[in-house]
């Protein structure tokens, strides 16, 4: 038993909302008649339920309302949040309903998502919810039955006390529960009693999913609604002039207009708007640099080579380290811009009504918009509301508040509610790319092959920090120096899963491929030696836990059977990020002079798996997507535009290029971390080094299918 | 503007748009049917799929000028019940990452195994590479198909 001390009462209250009265409706199709077999609908039971708290409601029938405060992109919080709370209730959960909460910063905290942070940080807040809940409910049927609370127990909604032989469900005593007073303390069940965490639950929305039911923004429609389109300049320039006579004369257009260095054109449904785009007439000036990838390639060429950089770390002399050096060992790789292209272009409602701001929509950072909307409208934040749709995809870029802008802008010029959609064509130049980067490596190693030098700079298109300093293996050479160099560039970036990390992963797994077969060393037993070493006798500071590391490593060669069939040719991968470890192993075979990517096993430790069918996805999925941008993907400049504007020039993965995938997950003990990142990673850098050892051919560059190696050799993927 | 007479999941619609507006905002905009998903807008996705009497068709680039008299099925008019083999298939496998090209990729299974009760895995993957899914669900998609091949 784990008991949860308060950290103070107001503290505690506000996480789990406990101060927050009254109910608050979802969505306006949460009421939507549910095909299941229940008595009464969503609306039915929240008419009647007593609020516990930001968390939950409980209704008189029984039925547990579970509130899902971070948006829902496909890592299936919406499914695993409730699964915590309803845990520690001790819940039935064919009687749970969830229900997304909009925005409510006075009852959730870090109600957003991204960085996979949502699960570890909400966590224990989740439990405590439902377990506060939990001693209320107990302790009223404890003063109904006239017997100690210690000894009722409670199982799968039901109450019972065994001396008396009385029993109920959660609804007969919520009346009485919602009016006691909270607990000092809360008691938290032992991992090993857990009922719901841990178990395959399915995803709480599939029913509407497969059903065609409105669940995402793009689907929101109101009477009397207006839709708008946008045309936005390229990088680094400007409007010098608009001709918008023909767009305006497409049927179903009401209206185009100029604001900020953009062109919106409003109308009363999508294809006019569409028809109207094509045929604005948009002059542009230079406002800046103008960039094309050929600038870009020479700029990383030029600052990799003589750059000024910033020190992100430095430990020993490396000097000395790489003068002394029986061999070194050096080499350079570069990723392109790529768009996150979530298969639901970005869009938003937004309806001002002079100073008040409804907003409707996707959205990983519902807070942003809604101060976005506040700041643009010069009025108080707490008259914006936000209510978050289900979101058909984000990958980081509806952490940005851009399309929500463009809305609260239009809506205002108008005067009107608007939906605002993105086209494809929208999407993939609209901006905010994962950052191009390049990185040097070297490495200097003695006599018997132990790696005592170690350098990295990296240079990165707004990239912020393209290192990880203190990540592997850091800590485990005795000479080390991590350099930056960010390059602002007109193209604009942002946060894409796994930032930084879903390239320098790659880089750095390639890499010390390279330099393990240039020691003469297995690359397995290499990164257990330099492992071995940050254990034993650390240099430095450690942003990692080498035990838990060690952990994906061995259990990954192991359920690869690592270089145990020569007819097998294997590259090995393992990152730390987000809080979680993942180790990969790509398996190629050689079949008429092609290499064949059959199979890649993964090893993940992301502490305890709260939903073994949604770890697994997030497992698969992360991989899919690292192999996909990896090999196929490419966002390249022309004069400030990009080349690739829909899906024909923007290859994304499909289904006859996806490898057998063996997931496996490490049980260490550890309080669950987050997955919506961490698999993906190590990917790009197993298939690199498996096509090395097939082919001893070096990608060094991304996308693949692009590269000189591969133009005389065709790269299969079969499942075997 | 010009009149059309739509027949969508068994039910008559009469629609006033013009004769080059795509059936997939003909079905979104004007008839309120958004199962139905917008994302490449040029057939390559496969977000949109409808049936056109029974086949897969991308109503995205289908002007509702060429659909005449066509049967127009969606993922709303699948099955009455959300019961069809397929979309069964789908809930039980638990399909879904983020959901959006999901009903494409019902409509895609469905016309397929209607087509080819029996398929092999390379005949699943041969059908269902005509429809992307940038969360990567394609090992439970061929799994779902699969399992469905068994109800049909």
């Amino acid at each position: 038993m784990k008991t949860v001390k308060r950290e103070s009462r107001r503290n505690f209250l506000k996480a789990a909302g406990l101060t927050a009265g009254g109910l608050f409706i979802g969505f306006n199709w949460s009421s939507c008649d549910s095909p299941k077999v229940e008595v009464l609908s969503t609306e039915q039971v929240l008419a009647n339920a007593k609020n516990f708290n930001a968390y939950l409601s409980i209704a008189p029938s029984g039925d547990v309302v579970i509130y899902s405060p971070n948006p829902e992109l496909g890592q299936n919080i919406k499914t695993s949040f409730p699964m915590v709370v309803a845990e520690e209730l001790d819940a039935d959960w064919s009687k749970v309903r969830v229900l997304q909460a909009n925005l409510d910063t006075e009852k959730y905290d870090r109600q957003l998502t991204g960085g996979s942070g949502a699960m570890p940080h909400s966590w224990e807040r989740l439990r405590k919810a439902g377990a506060t809940a939990k001693y209320v409910l107990v302790a009223a049927a404890a003063k109904a039955w006239n017997v100690p609370a210690e000894e009722i127990s409670v199982e799968n909604g039901i109450i019972s006390h065994k001396g008396s032989g009385k029993s109920g469900h959660f609804g007969e005593f919520v009346g009485k529960a919602a009016q006691m007073e909270t607990p000092e303390e809360v008691t938290l069940k032992d991992k090993k009693d857990f009922k719901i965490i841990g178990t395959p639950v399915k995803n709480v929305d599939a029913r509407e999913i497969y059903t065609g039911k409105p669940l995402f923004g793009l689907d929101f429609y109101r009477e009397g609604m207006k839709n708008a389109m946008v045309q936005r300049a390229p990088f680094g320039m400007k409007i010098k002039s608009v001709e918008d006579g023909a767009a305006r004369a497409v049927a179903g257009v009401t209206d185009v207009f100029r604001f900020n260095n953009s062109v919106a054109a409003v109308g009363d449904s999508t294809w006019p708007l569409l028809k109207a785009k094509k045929l604005l007439r948009v002059e542009y000036e230079p406002d800046g640099t103008v960039e094309s990838t050929a600038d870009h390639d020479r700029i990383f060429q030029d600052l990799i080579a003589s750059g000024k950089a910033e020190v992100k770390r430095e430990d020993g002399n490396v000097k000395t380290a790489f003068a002394n050096a029986a061999k070194v060992v050096s080499a350079e790789y570069q990723c392109p811009f790529l768009a996150h292209s979530p298969m639901e272009p970005e869009n938003f409602f937004a309806h001002v009504q002079g100073d008040r701001c409804e907003l409707i929509g996707p959205t990983q950072t519902p807070d942003r918009a809604r101060q976005t909307a506040a700041q643009i409208l010069g009025i108080p934040a707490e008259n914006v509301t936000v209510e978050i749709t289900r979101l058909g995809g984000g990958f980081g870029r509806r952490l940005r508040a851009d399309f929500v802008e463009e809305a609260v802008h239009i809506s205002k010029t108008i005067n009107a509610p608007v939906k605002l959609t993105w086209s494809r064509e929208d999407e993939l130049t609209g901006g905010a790319y994962r950052p191009a980067v390049r990185y040097r490596f070297e490495a200097a190693l003695d006599e018997g092959g132990t790696m005592i030098g170690y350098k990295l700079r990296g240079v990165g298109m707004n990239a912020g920090n393209s290192t990880r300093e203190n990540n592997f293996p850091s800590g485990a050479v005795d000479n080390l120096l991590i350099e930056n160099i960010n390059y602002e560039s007109s193209i604009t970036t942002n946060a894409w899963r796994a930032p930084i990390t879903n390239f320098l992963a790659y880089a750095e797994q390639s890499f010390l491929d390279e330099v393990a077969l240039e020691a003469g060393k297995d690359p397995v037993t290499f990164r257990l030696e330099l492992l071995d070493r940050a254990k034993n006798n650390p240099v430095g500071s450690l942003g990692y836990d080498v035990d838990r590391m060690i952990g994906v490593v061995k259990t990954a060669a192991e359920k690869s059977n690592w270089g145990k069939n020569p007819n097998v040719k294997q590259g090995f991968s393992v990152y730390f990020s987000h809080r979680s470890y993942v180790a990969q192993v790509a398996n190629i075979e050689m079949e008429g002079g092609s290499p064949v990517l059959k199979k890649i096993t993964a090893v993940t430790d992301c502490g305890m798996v709260v939903n073994p069918t949604g770890a697994n996805h997030q497992v698969r999925g992360g991989i899919v997507d690292g192999m996909g941008h990896a090999m196929f993907t490419n966002l390249t400049f022309d004069n400030g535009t990009p080349k690739q504007t829909n899906y024909d020039s923007y290859r994304l993965i499909r289904m006859k290029e996806v490898p057998e995938i063996e997931t496996h997950f490490l049980d260490t003990g550890y309080d669950p971390t987050g997955l919506g990142e961490p698999a993906l990673p190590p990917t790009g850098g197993a298939i690199a080094n498996a096509i090395f050892a097939a082919t001893g051919r070096r990608l060094r560059s991304q996308p693949f299918i692009e590269q000189k190696e591969f133009s005389d050799v065709k790269l299969e993927i079969r499942r075997s | 503007m010009a009149s059309f007479n739509l027949k969508v999941n068994g039910k008559s619609h009469q629609v006033d748009v013009e004769d080059d507006t795509p059936l997939l905002w003909v079905l979104r905009d004007h008839l309120g049917l958004v199962g139905t998903k917008f994302s490449c807008g040029i057939a390559q996705c496969g977000a949109c799929t409808v049936h056109l009497n029974g086949n897969p068709t991308f109503s995205c680039v289908t002007p509702i000028s060429s659909v005449g008299n066509s049967e127009v099925t969606t993922i709303e008019g699948l099955s009455e019940n959300g019961d069809h083999p397929v979309q069964k298939a789908w809930e039980e496998v638990d399909v879904a990452q983020c959901g959006y090209c999901q009903g494409g990729q019902i409509m895609q299974a469905a016309a397929f195994l209607k087509q080819n009760p029996n398929p092999s895995m390379e005949e699943i993957d041969n059908a269902m590479n005509r429809n992307i899914c940038r969360c990567g669900t394609y090992h439970k998609i061929r799994e779902a198909v699969a399992e469905a091949a068994k109800n049909m």
